[in-house]
Formats: structure tokens, sequence, C-alpha cells
């Protein structure tokens, strides 16, 4: 019966991408390609070690903001505002990296602090508009992203600057012990080619962490559980003793927490620094990896390694004449297919489970322990 | 009276909902241009019979016939195309949305694909000339008291070209002069040929505004009476029923030991209405305190405010001679005030998670579910076998979502995993409802065997069966107070009817 559960479950996910590929192929035929060619292409592309390290690196910041907007979730918050929290998060982490020099774990680990300290007072904002006064998360997060955009451009011009004079505005570049190395080794070590010109980022490490962390954290304690019940019940988690504004704070803050570690890979492993282009983007793709995951861990590393393929093989339709814009309509249809496909199968396993349910019901009844009239 | 032509007959409706029956062969008249009301307790099936009506719900058997036409209602589209139009209690206007606006919503007159403001102007001073309902098109729902959202509705109803009126308890939302004004548009709408079906609690209303009375009790229509034959107290008892059930003659187990002591306390609403009124009462160790009253009347005020949930303005809370004002839910919950909600789906469950995780829902922070700040899994299953087996809950396994089990399965995991926590006190908000026979008996011993160890219980319930059957004492709620304290083995239906429906408050004053 869990065999049969499970693989319920990856008939979701495996149907909504099989359905992202023919709408993806409808849309290549159109302009004129063979979508087998152009998948093909895509595939041999993405499966060499470059491209794989690319890829996990693309994936690292994706399924971080997956995790940041899946733990507001899990309450049935919708903390829209990951963007603007790992971008605050990362300027402030990026200013005191670029001005401590210390032993290097403790250097990373005060990075990783302040970002994370940013990050939850960020979203603790919106929490705490809402519970004192009834202020919407979608609609603070939102105008808080904005607020964060015009604090970081402020902030860098003005205060956090390396060089007042230079053209690119940033912050002061890290020293080498803030820095964390690569993972290139792990290829070698499994025999494969060295990746070229690219460094399999070291935050990789952390990233898995945050993915335990989440699972153990929802899964295995009270607050996880008392988290899950106020999303599914709110009614029955203020009976069972759950304070629901406490709870939409810490929950807030958590979610900002985590959101400020979105783009560390980056600061720690080439950027060094909080740069004016820095990355963005991650906090709103993060929603649909969020979505793409149904919130697991599991779910959402896969979605985010999906997402990351996607972008790195699209560079080769470029190189062959195709739009790679193809890829971007991929991404939206296997999101969505993958709701619906969700939908769709958890009704299926709820069948499955009341006829159990009433067959165990019956088969009681026919031993002569049930005393239930007919319901 | 005979020669009048009626407007709706009812005959021989049945009902059934799994496990219960809702209405079993129900008989109404109503008469052209009458006032006429429907009266009984909750789940006497007033709901239901309007919503056959009104064409919401098809019944099993037994015929709708309208101005003498036998109908069948698919949906309430085929009632309006019959002139049926029904005013529900909780007002379905848009807010933010003219009075205009929401009468025409959904069947605007048009002009060229474009709505035609004009001619539903008309349109709805039309009616208010007819009926002497005076509504001011232009202004904002948002801004119209209760009275004049009530009459935007009934406007709506009639701008559908309604002949029939269904308003499902229309005053229990109106201060007094509003009532006054209510009932000065219906006598205006039934002088224009409008026949209006009235449903509600309060007798003295009822007998001040309708034609003639229909009472219903379990299901059934016991009794059509005009309002000159009958008084108040009269109509309450048939309501209640003429014989109450005989209390189980089971000793008495109450100490002198007071577990829960409730003083004065008095609750307001935002707008500083009194949702609970110097509600004061002991429970001791041993004792079934029973709460009667039609629901509505605070009883779900009083579960919140003793579970810390809803806000004291006065008064206090004692739990074993501590003031427990300060205490949260969690702290009442882990010092042992165990609850069974009144609403298993909203309160109660989680419905699409394992039965384990549900068992532990309200005790998540105590051993056996709880090791520190983490869950034990392998303790919570434990417990929700032994709630299993002990209770005769009917699942494959602890890992069943909840929602694959019948109500009175999951209701039997509710009542069981709070008794086995071992609570002192028990607050049990209608334990038994919409369950079947088997399961209500199993769990009315478990409180009783509970009872004889030494638990509190504060019993709230529409049940009167349950109520006179295991109740030491009984209080009535009325409007947020205790209007009569009872013994149920001498309280009499006559007595029990009126205080329930405020009949007896102004005799006691």
């Amino acid at each position: 019966m869990n065999v049969r559960r499970m693989l319920l479950s990856l008939l979701a996910p495996t149907s909504a991408i099989i359905f992202a590929l023919i709408v993806a192929s409808i849309a290549l035929l159109a302009v004129g390609r063979n979508p087998i060619d152009a998948f093909s292409a895509m595939w041999d592309f993405a499966t060499t070690t470059t491209s794989v390290a690319s890829i996990i690196n693309r994936a690292i910041p994706l399924f971080i903001a997956a995790v940041a907007v899946a733990i507001g979730f899990q309450m049935g918050l919708f903390n829209i505002g990951v963007e603007g929290q790992y971008l605050i998060a990362a300027l402030f982490a990026g200013w005191v990296g670029g001005n401590i020099g210390l032993w290097q774990p403790l250097h990373v680990a005060v990075v990783i602090l302040v970002a994370v300290f940013v990050g939850a007072v960020w979203a603790g904002i919106a929490g705490f508009l809402k519970i004192t006064r009834g202020v919407h998360e979608v609609i603070s997060t939102i105008m808080l992203n904005f607020i964060a955009y015009s604090a970081i451009a402020y902030f860098l011009s003005n205060w956090f600057r390396d060089e007042p004079g230079a053209l690119n505005l940033k912050t002061a570049e890290f020293a080498e012990s803030g820095r964390i190395p690569d993972l290139n080794w792990i290829f070698t070590a499994l025999g494969f080619d060295a990746p070229g010109g690219i460094a399999l980022q070291g935050f990789l490490v952390v990233a898995i962490a945050i993915g335990i962390f989440y699972y153990m954290l929802v899964k295995r304690t009270r607050f996880g559980f008392e988290l899950r019940a106020s999303g599914m019940n709110p009614g029955a988690a203020r009976l069972s003793g759950v304070a629901p504004k406490k709870m939409v704070l810490t929950t807030m803050m958590i979610s900002g927490g985590v959101a400020g570690m979105v783009a560390l890979s980056t600061m720690f492993g080439n950027l060094y620094a909080y740069t004016q282009d820095f990355p963005r983007n991650f906090g709103f793709t993060g929603i649909a990896v969020a979505l793409l995951g149904r919130n697991s861990a599991v779910g959402m590393a896969l979605g985010a390694l999906l997402f990351g393929f996607m972008e790195r093989s699209a560079l080769i339709l470029d190189l062959e004449d195709t739009p790679k814009e193809v890829v971007q309509i991929m991404q939206g249809v296997v999101v969505l297919a993958v709701v619906v496909a969700y939908e769709v199968v958890n009704r299926m396993i709820e069948r499955r489970e009341v006829k159990a349910a009433a067959d165990a019901t019956r088969s009681m009844d026919i031993d002569g322990v049930g005393e239930e009239v007919a319901v | 009276m005979v020669d009048k032509p009626l407007a709706v007959q009812l005959t021989d409706i049945t009902k059934t909902f799994p496990g219960v029956i809702a209405n079993e062969d129900v008989n109404l008249s109503v008469g052209v241009g009458e006032i006429h009301a429907i009266v009984g307790e909750n789940g006497a099936g007033k709901s239901t019979l309007m919503k056959i009506l009104y064409g919401m719900q098809e019944p099993d058997h037994g015929t709708i016939e309208v101005r003498g036409e036998t109908v069948h209602f698919k949906s309430p589209k085929d009632a309006i195309a019959e002139g049926i139009g029904m005013v529900h209690q909780h007002f379905m206007l848009a807010d933010n949305f003219t009075v205009l606006e929401n009468i025409i919503l959904g069947d605007e007159p048009t002009q060229g694909g474009q709505i035609n403001f004009t001619e539903g102007r008309d349109r709805i001073a039309d009616i208010g000339k007819t009926y002497g309902m005076d509504l001011e098109p232009d202004t904002l729902v948002e801004d119209l008291t209760v009275g004049e959202r009530q009459r935007t509705e009934i406007v709506k109803v009639l701008y559908r070209g309604a002949k029939i009126l269904i308003l499902d308890e229309p005053t229990a939302v109106l201060v007094p002069q509003e009532v006054d004004e209510l009932f000065g548009n219906l006598r205006e709408m039934t002088s224009e040929g409008q026949t209006i079906i009235f449903i509600s609690h309060h007798l003295d209303e009822v007998l001040a505004i309708a034609d003639s009375i229909t009472v219903m009790r379990g299901g059934r229509t016991v009794a059509t009476v005009s309002p000159d034959d009958v008084d108040a107290k009269q109509l309450a008892e048939l309501m209640v029923g003429s014989e109450l059930p005989t209390p189980e003659t089971t000793d008495s187990t109450v100490t002198d030991v007071v577990e829960l002591s409730v003083r004065g306390v008095t609750s307001l609403s935002s707008d500083d209405r009194k949702l609970l009124d110097d509600i004061t009462f002991d429970i001791r160790q041993g004792e079934i305190i029973g709460i009667a009253g039609v629901e509505g009347n605070g009883q779900a005020e009083l579960t919140d405010a003793l579970m810390g949930i809803q806000e004291i303005s006065s008064g206090g809370v004692m739990y074993k001679g501590d003031d427990i004002a300060d205490w949260s839910t969690k702290r009442r919950r882990e010092e042992g005030i165990g609850i069974i909600p009144a609403d298993r789906h909203r309160q109660g469950l989680l419905l699409q998670s394992p039965l384990w995780e549900n068992a532990m829902l309200g005790h998540q922070t105590v051993a056996p579910f709880a090791k520190g700040p983490f869950i034990d899994r392998k303790g919570a299953r434990e417990r929700t076998n032994e709630v299993i087996e002990r209770f005769g809950v009917k699942t494959p396994s602890a890992d069943t979502a909840a929602l694959a089990l019948s109500g009175g399965n999951q209701q039997k995991l509710i009542v069981g995993k709070e008794m086995i926590a071992e609570p002192h006190v028990l607050i049990a908000s209608h334990p038994t409802r919409g369950i079947d026979v088997g399961a209500q008996a199993a769990i009315w011993d478990e409180l009783r065997a509970a009872r004889k160890e030494g638990l509190a219980v504060l019993l709230i319930s529409a049940d009167l069966e349950e109520l006179i059957g295991l109740s030491d004492r009984l209080l009535v709620i009325y409007s947020g107070r205790i209007v009569a304290d009872l013994d149920p083995l001498t309280v009499t239906p006559e007595e029990l009817g009126s205080y329930m429906t405020g009949v007896g408050v102004e005799a006691a004053s």
C-alpha cells in the first residue's frame, strides 16, 4: 500500500512534466523547430559536468527561497517578500563580511547570522503589521520589497560603498577568510571531469542543512505541528493552545531568516561582496519552486534542480538559433500542471483512504464487534 | 379560511441524511396573503424544510405544490421562477456596492449590453412605494444599519418577482425598533397579496405577527395553531414536547470539592453588546452541569471564555482555587481542562492529517506526544491506538486520515483523546451531535464513568435527552445570561421551553 501511495505521488510531477514537454513541443513546432532535436540538444548540453555544477549552483538559491516561502505556506501565510528579504539581508551581510577579518569558520558564521537576522527582522515587520493592525501579509511583503529596493540603493551609495569614486557600487570585498571554497573535488573524486570555468558552490552544504532543518522543524517538532495545524484548521489550532498572533510573528520571522540566506552562495562563492548588479528574482522564482515541490523538502530540491536544468539548458537553444523563451513557457506550464495534477492525485488518495476506512468498518461489523447502525 | 387558495402546500415531505432523518412526513399548508410562522428548536428540521421549499435540497419523497400545481425544484433558480424568494439569516450583500447595485446584481436590466441603472432604480422605487420600504439606492451597503440591510435583502427578493417570501430568523439580528419596522413592512406586503413564511425562535414575536403557526419537533410538524388559540407557554410546550426523557436514576457522585468556579463572567462584543452577562456557577468534582438553551445565546462565547479565547471584561474564573484569568489556552489545557468542541470540523480535527496527529491536537505539548521540543511519534501512535481500542473507533489504522472516518468515529476519537488524558474539568459542547445512536450511547457511558471518577463536566447541548439524562443540575442560558437553575429530576417541558425561548424570563423577573 505504501509503495502504491509512493507511485501515486510520483504520478503528479511526472505527468506535469510530460504535459509541459508537450506544450513546449507545440511552441517549438510553431516556430518551425524540431522539438526532438531541441530537447536532445538541451539534454546533451546539460549533462556535462560543467553544466551539472552550473545547474546545482542555480538550484541552491531557488531551493532556499522555496523553503522560506514554504514555511509560510505551512500555516497559510504568503510571504511574497522573500525577494526583498534576501536582498536587504545580503546587503548587510556583505557590508559586515567585507569589514571584518576573523578565523574562517567564524567569519562565515557571522555573515550567515547577520543575513538571518536582517531577513527575520525585515519579514518580522510584515508579521508585526498583521497581528497589530491586521494588514494582510501579501500587501505588506510586496510593499516591503519596494522599500527594500530603495533602502538598498540608499545604503549602498551613501554608507556601505567601498570606493567612493568607483563606477561599480559595491560593498568592501570579503577577505580570504570570508570565502567558502568550491566543491569541484567531488567531481574528480567520483571519477568525472572537473567542471571547466565554473565552481560548484561550497554553500551547497548549508543549503542541504537548511533542507534538513526544514524537514525536522515541520515534521518532527511541536512547533512544526502547531504550524501545520494553524494552516489546516486555525479554529482547532487555537483551541488546542496555539496562540495565533505569536504563531504568525514567529513564522514570518523564521521564513524571513531562511530568506536571508537565499543568495549567500553567490556572495561566498564568487562575488565576495554585495554589488549593484547582485542577482535578483530568486524570491519570486522560489514561490514557483515551492508550489512545484508541494512544500516538501525533497520535492522542492527536485523542483529547484529542474528549474536550474531548464535555465542552464536554455543557453544552448540560443546557440542553435531557437528562441530560449520556450524554456520559460515550460517553467510556467510545469508549475500550473503540477498544481492541477496534485489536486487530482490527492483526490485519488483520499478516495482510497475513505474506501479503506469504510471496508475496515464493515469487516468489523461482520466480526460482531461493531455496534454502529448504518451510517 | 377554507376558501382561501393555498400558496404553498407540502405533503409528506421526507428528507434523510446519512444517519439523520431531518424531515419525516412533514405537512405544511400556507394560504395566500398569510404570515405563516414556523417555530421549533435547533435541529427540529425547519432549515431543511425551507431549503427543500427553496430548491436547495430535493426531498426523498413527498410533494410540493405552489398555488395548486405540483412542482419539482432542482435548484433555487426553479424556486425563484415559481415566485419563491428567501432572505437568509446572514445577509448576502456586497458591502462595497450600493443598494441599487446589490439589488440588481445577477438580474441586471440591460440595454444594448450595458446595465440600465435607470430602469433598476425605477423598479426599486416602485417596490418601495408599493410596500412602504424606503431605501436610498445610492448608499453603500457598508453604511447601512442592520435593519436597512435586511430591507435591501427583502427588496432584492421582491425585485426578482417573489410572491412567497421565506424569512429565516429575520428578527435575530434586529433591535426592537427595527423589529417593529420589519413587522410593519411585512403587514404591508401581505396586504398587497404577498405570502410570508417566517422562521423564528422568539415566541412572543411569532404570536404578535403570525396569522398561523406551525410547530416542528424532531423533524416532524407537530401542530399548526392560530395565535389566538395559544399563549407563549403552550407554544413552548409544543416545541419541547409534552414528555421529557426520564433521567437515569444513577446515584449522585457530586462531592463538595469545587473544581471550576465561574464568577460573574461578563463579555462584550466589539460593539459593546453583552455576549455573556454575569454568568456564575460552580462545578464540583463528580458533577455534570448541563447548559440548555437555543443555540446562539452565548454558549460558544462561554466555552471560549473558559478556554481563554474570548476576552472577559469583568468577573473571573477560578480553577482549583486559582484565578486563571492570565492563563493561556495552552496552560489551561496542560493543567487539565479538556474540551470537546461544538463543531468537530471547524475546531476539532485536522481532516487531512492522520489520526495520531489528530489525537495529539490539544495535547501536543505533553507526554506521550512530546519529548522536549520534538514530537514523540512512537508515543503518539501508541496513545492513539489505545484511544482507538478503548473507544471503539473503527479505522484501518492510526495512520488513516481523519477525513476517511464517519462522523461518529471522528467524534469518538475526539472524545476519547480528551478522556484518556484524564482531565479534571471537561467542557463538552454537543458531544454527540450528528452521530449515530450506538456511538452516542458509548460516549454517554464514558461521561458517566468519568463523572464517577470525579470528573467535573460542563455539558452544553441542544439534545434534551442528553441534558436531562446526564446532568446533576440544569442551567438555562438565554441572551448570554443564566436565566434558570433547574433540577433535571423535576423540570417540566413547559418550564424548560419557556426559559429557553425567553418567555419565562419576564415572568420570573
